[in-house]
């Protein structure tokens, strides 16, 4: 018998439906994929079982008994815990205050007994974590395993846990799924909620698959296949896609040389040790790596967005180290940048469409007034060219969904024609049809010669729309390799600071 | 000499109690992640009310307690405007120190000639203990004190037990750097927030009853005279630390008595008399608090900064 009965669960969020009706059950000792797109619900979902957002409609029964959690502390109680995205702990406490904290007991805090406590639990699970360390000497993988044991200490029976991986290189992904089976054999239920489909095979025992907030199909994964799943993830049978990566000659034209760059973090830490890359002409050049590995200063400095401490960018051999945007422009070089955070960095959510795309032109930096009319005309070009859905160039860009933002960023930075593209993270939360023009668009304009630094967090992704990939890790490049999927195995042992050889 | 460097030790704590109740109460609220800009005229209307109440009731200990429940009552306004309706905590705390304030000045502007019964004032003035107080240097600003400073360092002592060996403690700082983790973790959050707030509004009534109960000892229009600005700036200078707000305090509180005592008194050099003007020495206490914030900035460590959730508000759904 089912151990948690979720029956028609529906939340809403303005006008939009996040889920509409779902049912669902989950049993005790098992592992239960719930896979689905981003925006298709999954996370809603387990934030309403876990007590996080109140459902507007339907119930929740755990044990055959219905229960209402109007907050996270009562579904704990009732042995239900979850693991968010990103580890979600005080870097300023050790680990033990992390996982005592909100506890009952008594007032004083006895810390001898809550550190038995932790030993006897990680002990039971075989987990391994020294309780005094401080969070931020912690690595991510490290940060995950201090969250599991403190959803443990407070009893919890079942877990859920929110695209974990994302995070993690991919041994430290394979280290946290054995870690779920030997839990899962103590007779806990796990949800792990993913878009990876190879997570569902590697460790689940039943997948239930979400689409568009509805539940549209649930069987033991013995029983499916990949291809059965995509459909239903999707809504239609996606073509195999085929690596398209090109070989890179030796003797290519380089249109960036980073040499030993370093870069300093916000607390004097290094950010960016000695990294070294170039970029051809025509080149689609991933960065590959957990998250958090220098990622973004990488592109931050390149686009001049942050101050460099040692070493040097090259653009066609010109040297733009410590040329402030605004030089750079008027010097005619031409790098376009697609920030990671697209409402941060890279557009004004508050202002109209018109307006965002005047902001990186040239002929708008170099004159006083500003003219709406050319702006809206302009706008208005780039909803065209780039099948934006929008009303038209006067509607503010915060109130387009996620795909036409980052078109609308894409179209303002190609309009400017740059010879050199970074982006970072070009789809990251956009469905299957706006990646899909995303990365066609992107691979169009290789052919026109354009180079594309391309920052990613699935290696599938990167190894099939790259022509080389570089890897980071602790804010080094570690390694380069040709985007060949033989290489997967290598590139991945990089990620998790492997090292090794090109 | 030795016995006029006793004496000004002596001012210097005197001085420096009620910007202790104040930053203790502050270190409270800025714990739950609520930097509250109302210290001022939450010591204001706790200065008048531990007057009033003091000057019919002739208790102290009801006076004082009235000060912190009025000051109490004044952090709710701000509670209940960035708390619950998630205004902008600046904004709020500004508004509160200029409401307050001004009331506290209406109410008070006829009390300004009113003096306190010298039966009051007899219970609250400083104990000597016999032998101990009469230790040279030391003693006078150990040993002779009155009760609401050595109630000040009790309240220092019990708040750093709090914040550092209780799961209470633990918990506020849990919501003052990560809300949505205690709020996973199952901590009311909102909760914590009404209640540090409510008690470091307390804690800077108290502080304000301090000026017109002992040190001034009698109502006069804006009598703080930025004392509450300078517990927020305390704050800072302690990292959030109760431990460390005493010897803030008492630091600031010294400055503040230096000020008087070099109006009166020149300095000589070489045969001849420098005064110092009072404006430079009032603005020793900004200016350190410029300097420790400049070395926190480049000390670079993370203990040392303030909680992260400082001045944001927290909503659950917005994730």
């Amino acid at each position: 018998m089912a151990y948690i009965e979720l029956k028609g669960i529906t939340k809403r969020f303005d006008t939009v439906y996040a889920n509409d009706g779902i049912d669902l059950e989950i049993h005790k000792g098992e592992i239960h994929a719930l896979l689905g797109e981003n925006g298709s619900g999954k996370t809603t979902l387990m934030n309403i079982l876990y007590g996080r957002y109140r459902s507007d409609g339907g119930s929740i029964l755990v044990g055959g008994v219905r229960r209402v959690f109007k907050d996270p502390a009562d579904s704990i109680k009732a042995g239900i815990g979850m693991i968010h995205q990103h580890p979600d702990l005080v870097d300023t406490l050790s680990v033990e205050q992390n996982i005592a904290a909100g506890m009952g007991g008594g007032v004083v805090l006895a810390r001898k007994s809550i550190r038995a406590r932790i030993e006897e639990i990680a002990a039971q699970y075989e987990l391994a974590v020294d309780p005094t360390r401080k969070i931020y000497q912690l690595s991510v993988g490290e940060k995950q395993t201090v969250e599991i044991l403190k959803t443990f200490y407070r009893g919890v029976d079942v877990l859920i846990l929110d695209e974990p991986t994302s995070v993690l290189a991919p041994p430290e992904a394979r280290a946290l799924f054995e870690n779920l089976v030997k839990i899962k054999a103590r007779g806990c239920a796990i949800v792990l909620i993913t878009h990876k489909m190879h997570e569902v095979f590697e460790v689940s025992d039943r997948v239930s698959v979400l689409r568009k907030g509805r539940m549209v199909y649930t069987a033991p994964t013995a029983e499916t296949t990949r291809e059965i799943l995509t459909e239903k993830m999707v809504g239609h049978a996606l073509a195999e896609q085929v690596s398209a990566h090109h070989a890179v000659a030796a003797d290519a034209e380089r249109i960036l040389r980073v040499q030993g760059l370093s870069v300093m973090g916000p607390f004097g830490q290094p950010a960016l040790t000695d990294v070294n890359l170039e970029v051809a002409r025509g080149e689609i050049h991933g960065i590959a790596g957990v998250a958090g590995s220098g990622q973004k200063e990488l592109c931050d400095a390149i686009a001049g967005m942050c101050k460099v401490h040692e070493g040097e960018i090259y653009y066609h051999d010109k040297d733009i180290t410590r040329l402030p945007i605004a030089r750079r422009r008027a010097q005619g070089i031409r790098i376009g940048y697609i920030p990671e955070d697209r409402m941060d960095a890279g557009l004004v959510g508050e202002m109209k469409i018109s307006g965002n795309v005047m902001l990186r032109r040239a002929d708008y930096a170099a004159r006083v007034f500003y003219s709406e009319k050319a702006a809206r005309a302009y706008g208005k070009e780039i909803l065209d060219a780039y099948k934006v859905d929008a009303v038209g160039p006067q509607q503010p860009v915060k109130n387009l969904s996620g795909g036409n933002i980052q078109k609308v960023l894409l179209g303002r930075e190609i309009g400017e024609d740059p010879d050199l593209l970074i982006t970072a993270y070009p789809v990251r939360g956009l469905d299957i049809g706006a990646t899909d023009f995303i990365f066609q668009l992107l691979r169009k304009k290789r052919e026109e010669g354009m180079s594309i630094v391309m920052v990613g967090e699935d290696l599938d992704v990167l190894l099939e729309q790259c022509d080389r990939i570089s890897v980071m890790y602790h804010g080094r490049i570690v390694a380069t390799f040709d985007a060949d999927p033989a290489n997967k195995g290598s590139i991945g042992a990089c990620m998790a600071g492997a090292g090794g050889a090109a | 000499m030795m016995n006029d460097i006793g004496l000004f030790l002596q001012t210097a704590i005197i001085m420096g109690t009620p910007m202790l109740y104040a930053t203790l109460g502050e270190i409270l609220a800025e714990r739950s992640g609520s930097l509250n800009l109302g210290v001022e005229g939450m010591m204001m209307t706790g200065a008048l009310a531990g007057f009033l109440v003091g000057t019919t009731t002739n208790s102290p200990l009801l006076a004082v307690l009235c000060a912190g429940l009025v000051g109490a009552m004044g952090s709710m306004i701000f509670a209940v405007l960035t708390v619950s309706l998630k205004a902008n905590q600046l904004v709020a705390g500004f508004v509160l120190t200029i409401f307050l304030s001004g009331l506290a000045n209406l109410i008070g502007s006829g009390y300004g000639n009113s003096t306190l019964p010298k039966t009051f004032t007899s219970k609250i003035s400083a104990i000597h203990i016999p032998g101990l107080s009469e230790i040279p240097l030391l003693g006078p600003a150990i040993f002779e004190q009155s009760i609401l400073v050595y109630l000040g360092i009790l309240t220092a002592v019990v708040l750093w037990l709090y914040m550092n060996k209780t799961r209470f403690g633990l918990s506020l700082r849990v919501v003052g750097e990560n809300p949505s983790f205690a709020d996973n973790a199952g901590i009311p959050v909102t909760l914590y927030k009404y209640v540090h707030i409510g008690a470091g509004g307390f804690l800077a009534g108290v502080g304000g009853s301090c000026l017109t109960l002992l040190i001034v000892p009698r109502w006069m229009e804006s009598i703080t005279a930025g004392m509450g600005w300078i517990s927020i700036a305390l704050v800072i200078f302690a990292l959030w630390s109760p431990a460390r707000a005493v010897f803030g305090a008492y630091f600031f509180g010294a400055l503040r008595g230096l000020v008087f005592k070099l109006q009166s008194a020149p300095i000589t050099i070489s045969g001849k008399a420098f005064y110092i003007p009072a404006q430079i020495l009032d603005l020793l206490p900004y200016l350190m608090t410029i300097l420790v914030l400049v070395l926190i900035t480049l000390g670079k460590r993370k203990e040392n900064r303030p909680p992260l959730w400082l001045c944001r508000p927290y909503f659950r759904e917005d994730r």
